[in-house]
């Protein structure tokens, strides 16, 4: 089995992260970039998938920068046999629907039976390009998954929905999306560090790929900054903190 | 005035969901909004004087057994049928699993662009402007579609007020079985009837805990005092992972974004990805026993001590006053 985990250098969550008030755009410079947490989960379960079963491929795919093959190297040392780099200049600031439908012609162009992704980012937090993914390559989207149990022609998993969750099925090939409820991601070892650098990375451009042209995009208008907050009162406990909360509470009218 | 649709989401056991008011006020600020319902059962009477009351002028109401049987794809059918039929100025969905997974795929049928995660919307003389809250509110953004379709996921509890009732008009439309390959959905599971409970989305006071709570038995706190205030329950990522409490309590990056009237944090640190899902309420209170905690940064009121003495004597505190 192939599985193709899709995977994005995003800024530090831990670190305070900027907008390019000019453009909106993410200012990539602002602090450390690494590889999204949701992602490596998704890596986690297919690494698992592969550990059951010897025969499974991992492939890591990304789409981004120069650095953003870092994010591929952390991956292939984590235990992914290999990497494919869609890197193009005219993808810079690229939106959802382009994003999609490259990363669409990549994974044809690559082949698959299972892909796998996290159900959001947490730079752009959009959540659609899984499900834009599925739509340009016509195939089943089980996502926002807390569990999955993929086998030779199908996979079946919980979903989390509104008031509940759904299991849910499909055949293969398909595409899958991973929640934070997915195990933690393994580190990468000694050995996987040195074997990383040498297993192969496929660098893709826009012209390698057949992707289909969209007349619609999305544009910023404006981007504002807001003040950050400022640290009002702050009490040590002597036995009357809790009533002068009480009462700072009933004087702001929030009781 | 352009039509404007709005992909309503209804239970699997025919509940109008709760988005339904918001979705149709945004859809009311940019055009007059069509509901766009998919459901196994033609729409009762109810659900139609509710929608209209809600503000929905028309309702297209798409009807196919495949609707709690499919997963999505019945509703990506629904909304490029009403899409083509209307020939409407934005589709609307809620910012939930369901809404953007139809957004994600109706863009691609269309030919259209997703603004996800909107928190306002305003029409700039037949422009579709929405707007959106980064990194935590630390960043206001405003973005359109140029070319096509824009469609846009609306944050629940985001948008507030009613648009005006109106008297719907409805089509009934029913569905062909979808062509495009789909997960099949087997089974729902509810959650446990909850309590009565403001819902944490909308609440206007939040409590939340985390792992200074240390168990799921003391995790009861939160609620105690959540009760006493009228409050939602939310939690930290840490609180979630211990099992003190569901994961559809988690406020921060990966979980829900909260702008309460209140929001009082129990022993929470307050990580940068926790405060992303809070920051912007309107008044934080924190109680950690760190007096270097990095919530108090952003607290309006803290104390460093205990939770476990300091909250028992809160709650009778609260319950003086408000007797
Ligand atoms: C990609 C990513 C996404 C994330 N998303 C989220 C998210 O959405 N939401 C989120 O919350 N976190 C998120 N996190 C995790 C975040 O980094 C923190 O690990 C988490 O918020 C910590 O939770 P906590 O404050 O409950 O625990 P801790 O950081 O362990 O803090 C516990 C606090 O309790 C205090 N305490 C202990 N006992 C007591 C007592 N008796 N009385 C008073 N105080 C006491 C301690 O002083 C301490 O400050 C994310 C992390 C990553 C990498």
């Amino acid at each position: 089995m192939k599985i193709v985990v899709l995977v994005k250098q995003v800024p530090d969550t831990a670190e305070e992260r900027k907008l390019e008030l000019a453009t909106g755009q993410l200012d990539r410079e602002a602090g450390d970039n690494v590889i999204d947490e949701i992602n490596e989960r998704a890596l986690e379960s297919a690494l698992r998938i592969k550990d059951a079963n010897k025969g499974t491929e991992v492939v890591a795919m990304t789409m981004g920068p120069d650095d953003a093959a870092q994010a591929l190297r952390k991956a292939l040392s984590m235990g992914a046999d290999s990497g494919v780099h869609i890197l193009d200049d005219s993808l810079n600031g690229a939106d959802t629907h382009r994003t999609a439908a490259t990363l669409a012609a990549a994974l044809r162009a690559t082949g698959f039976d299972v892909v796998l992704a996290g159900n959001e980012s947490t730079d752009g937090r959009a959540g659609v390009v899984p499900a834009m993914v599925a739509e340009y390559l016509r195939l089943p989207l089980l996502g926002s998954l807390i569990s999955a149990d993929v086998t030779d022609d199908a996979v079946r998993g919980v979903r989390q929905g509104e008031g509940g969750t759904l299991n849910v099925h499909a055949g293969l090939p398909a595409i899958l999306t991973v929640t934070e409820r997915f195990p933690e991601a393994r580190f990468p070892n000694f050995k996987g560090i040195l074997t990383a650098k040498r297993k192969p990375v496929t660098t893709l451009s826009v012209a390698e790929l057949d992707i289909p042209a969209s007349r619609s995009r999305t544009v910023v208008v404006s981007t504002a900054e807001r003040a950050p907050r400022a640290a009002g009162r702050k009490l040590i406990d002597d036995g009357s903190a809790a009533s002068e909360l009480a009462e700072f509470l009933v004087a702001n009218r929030l009781v | 005035m352009s039509d404007v649709l709005a992909l309503i989401e209804i239970s699997h056991r025919g509940e109008i969901a709760a988005s339904a008011r918001g979705l149709l006020a945004a859809a009311a600020r940019l055009g007059s909004p069509v509901a766009v319902v998919v459901s196994s059962e033609p729409l009762a009477d109810d659900d139609v004087a509710r929608l209209g009351e809600l503000g929905a002028a028309r309702i297209y109401s798409a009807v196919t057994a495949a609707a709690s049987t499919v997963l999505v794809a019945p509703a990506v059918d629904a909304l490029s049928a009403a899409a083509e039929a209307y020939e409407p100025a934005a589709v609307l969905t809620t910012n939930t699993a369901d809404g953007r997974e139809a957004a994600a795929r109706l863009a691609v049928r269309t030919g259209g662009s997703v603004l996800a995660d909107v928190v306002q919307v305003r029409n700039d003389n037949g422009t579709v402007v929405a707007q959106h809250s980064v990194f935590g509110g630390a960043y206001t953004v405003e973005s359109t579609v140029d070319g096509g379709l824009p469609i846009l996921t609306i944050r629940q509890g985001a948008i507030e007020g009613q648009a005006p009732a109106a008297t719907a008009d409805v089509s009934t439309a029913s569905l062909e079985a979808p062509t495009a390959a789909a997960a099949v959905i087997e089974r729902f599971n509810d959650d446990p009837m909850v309590s009565a409970r403001p819902e944490l989305r909308s609440a206007a006071t939040v409590v939340s805990g985390g792992r200074g709570l240390g168990s799921s038995e003391n995790f009861v706190l939160v609620e105690q005092l959540a009760d006493v205030l009228g409050a939602a329950i939310g939690a930290s990522r840490a609180a979630v992972d211990a099992g003190y409490v569901a994961q559809t309590a988690q406020v921060g990056q990966t979980g829900v974004s909260v702008s309460p009237q209140l929001y009082i944090a129990l022993g929470i640190s307050g990580a940068i990805q926790h405060r992303a899902g809070m920051q912007t309420a309107k008044t934080i209170v924190a109680i950690n026993k760190d007096e270097d905690a990095p919530i108090f940064d952003v607290a309006d009121f803290g104390i460093v001590g205990d939770i476990f003495t300091v909250v028992p004597k809160l709650i009778e505190a609260v319950k003086a006053r408000s007797n």
